[in-house]
């Protein structure tokens, strides 16, 4: 089941989410991203209902798009994180999106940082978060290990820590997952991490 | 002949002018003068005060100059009336970006939310526009302090230094002769209130016909507007002999 989880450390901000796209007790694909690169300097990981998480995520993408297009400055993490909760409280009282949202960025003035939001619109500025049953165990592992101002290498020493825990605790284990990172040069994917690849590419 | 354009603001006279727009435009140049400088340190706003009599009894100290937010604030010339309902649409928006964003509005942005009311008026149908011109002073993280002059049409521009209402031409071109780029807040009080008594018709500057105020930034990093009370405008008018008629360079 779903695992998304991020953390801050020094000078960058990491998120990692699993990648199968699940439906009742069928899995449909292993390669599904559920990190988007919102704009330059900011990501977006999102789980819940899938159909929810890409019309939400890429609803909030424009909308940021269009901010940096009216405005000629783009919005800061934080800026972007409040608008998002802005959202998703409106969206609440009328039809609600079931998505739940890690939000990393990077910012000139502030550094790196990290928001949580979940589908009820709360909002928490975090070192560490996660969601989704992979929460219970990779909470636990960064609880253990995470210090302030990891490095790079220190940073995804913990990810993989707490995808090896997922893995070997959790029952419905997803196989795969993907890492992104945000620092000052911007917002791209890391690494997969991947046990499974898709059937088309195991018969060839 | 232009009569037959003149009463709606929607229309287009052969010439290719809007005649309401620039009425109201010739409405602010009766209004008493507002000036505004930009200075490195901060934004200066100085204005006339028109409505002067020992009668009068008002809430609030000043006539022409209004907070819009902690970190914008605006003086203004023109029909009081018509820009008191866009002081209020501009305080309203500068909420409603806080309640979004939780971040202050950038100055411009604000300017350009209020612009776009101004030019509304100047082509839907029936309406007559906002007889109202504005300096805003403000300051935001990713411009510093900013000073922005908009007109009825909707027009606006950051500016070194503007002036509206009465005699602003004279006004404007004595600033361009007057202004320097590294200009502090101080001295550019000291240029505002020189500029704003050779622009005056009444021969004497006295504090109870004058404004001053300012946006600067504290050593906190707060932003802070300050309206200078009459009686340090007074001890400063003395301090740099504005008082007296005769003592005004000449």
């Amino acid at each position: 089941m779903e695992c998304v989880f991020g953390l801050v450390g020094e000078g960058f901000s990491i998120v990692a989410a699993d990648t199968s796209a699940v439906h009742s007790i069928l899995v449909h694909k292993s390669n599904e991203d559920k990190i988007m690169v919102l704009d330059s300097h900011k990501l977006i990981a999102a789980s819940g209902e899938p159909g929810d998480r890409v019309q939400f995520t890429e609803y909030i993408q424009k909308n940021v798009a269009l901010y940096h297009f009216r405005n000629g400055i783009p919005l800061t993490t934080a800026a972007a994180a409040n608008f998002t909760r802005g959202e998703l409280a409106t969206a609440l009282r009328k039809n609600p999106y079931f998505v739940n949202i890690l939000l990393a960025g990077y910012d000139k003035e502030t550094g790196p940082s990290l928001y949580y939001i979940d589908y009820i619109a709360t909002l928490h500025k975090v070192d560490k978060g996660a969601f989704g049953y992979g929460s219970y165990f990779s909470l636990a592992t960064m609880d253990r290990h995470y210090h302030s101002r990891m490095s790079v290498e220190e940073a995804i020493e913990l990810v993989d820590k707490c995808i090896i825990e997922i893995r070997s605790r959790l029952v419905v284990a997803p196989p795969n997952f993907v890492i992104k990172i945000v620092d000052k040069d911007g917002a791209r994917e890391y690494a997969w991490r991947e046990t499974v690849k898709e059937a088309a590419d195991a018969s060839a | 002949m232009s009569r037959r354009y003149d009463s709606r603001t929607t229309i287009f006279s052969p010439e290719g002018r809007l005649y309401q727009v620039e009425y109201a435009m010739e409405a602010i140049g009766n209004a008493g003068t507002a000036i505004g400088i930009l200075s490195k340190d901060g934004v200066v706003l100085v204005g006339e005060k028109k409505v002067t009599s020992k009668l009068l009894q008002t809430s609030t100290s000043t006539e022409k100059m209004y907070k819009i937010d902690d970190h914008v604030a605006c003086a203004v010339a023109g029909i009081m009336s018509d820009a008191n309902i866009l002081i209020n649409t501009a305080r309203v928006q500068a909420q409603r970006y806080t309640f979004a964003y939780q971040e202050p509005m950038p100055v411009e942005q604000l300017v350009q939310s209020l612009c776009d009311t101004k030019q509304g008026y100047t082509q839907f149908g029936g309406l007559r526009p906002f007889g109202v011109s504005f300096l805003f002073a403000g300051w935001d993280k990713n411009f510093g302090f900013q000073l922005y002059m908009s007109d009825p049409s909707g027009n606006y521009g950051g500016w070194k230094a503007a002036a509206i209402g009465a005699n602003n031409q004279a006004a404007q071109s004595m600033l361009k002769q007057d202004y320097k780029d590294e200009i502090t807040r101080e001295e550019a009080v000291e240029l505002a209130l020189k500029v704003l008594s050779k622009t005056m018709d009444s021969t004497s500057l006295t504090s109870d016909k004058l404004e001053l105020a300012e946006v600067f930034v504290l050593p906190s990093g707060k932003v802070k507007y300050q309206v200078c009370p009459p009686e340090s405008l007074s001890k400063l008018l003395v301090k740099l002999g504005m008082t007296q008629p005769a003592a005004a360079e000449i």
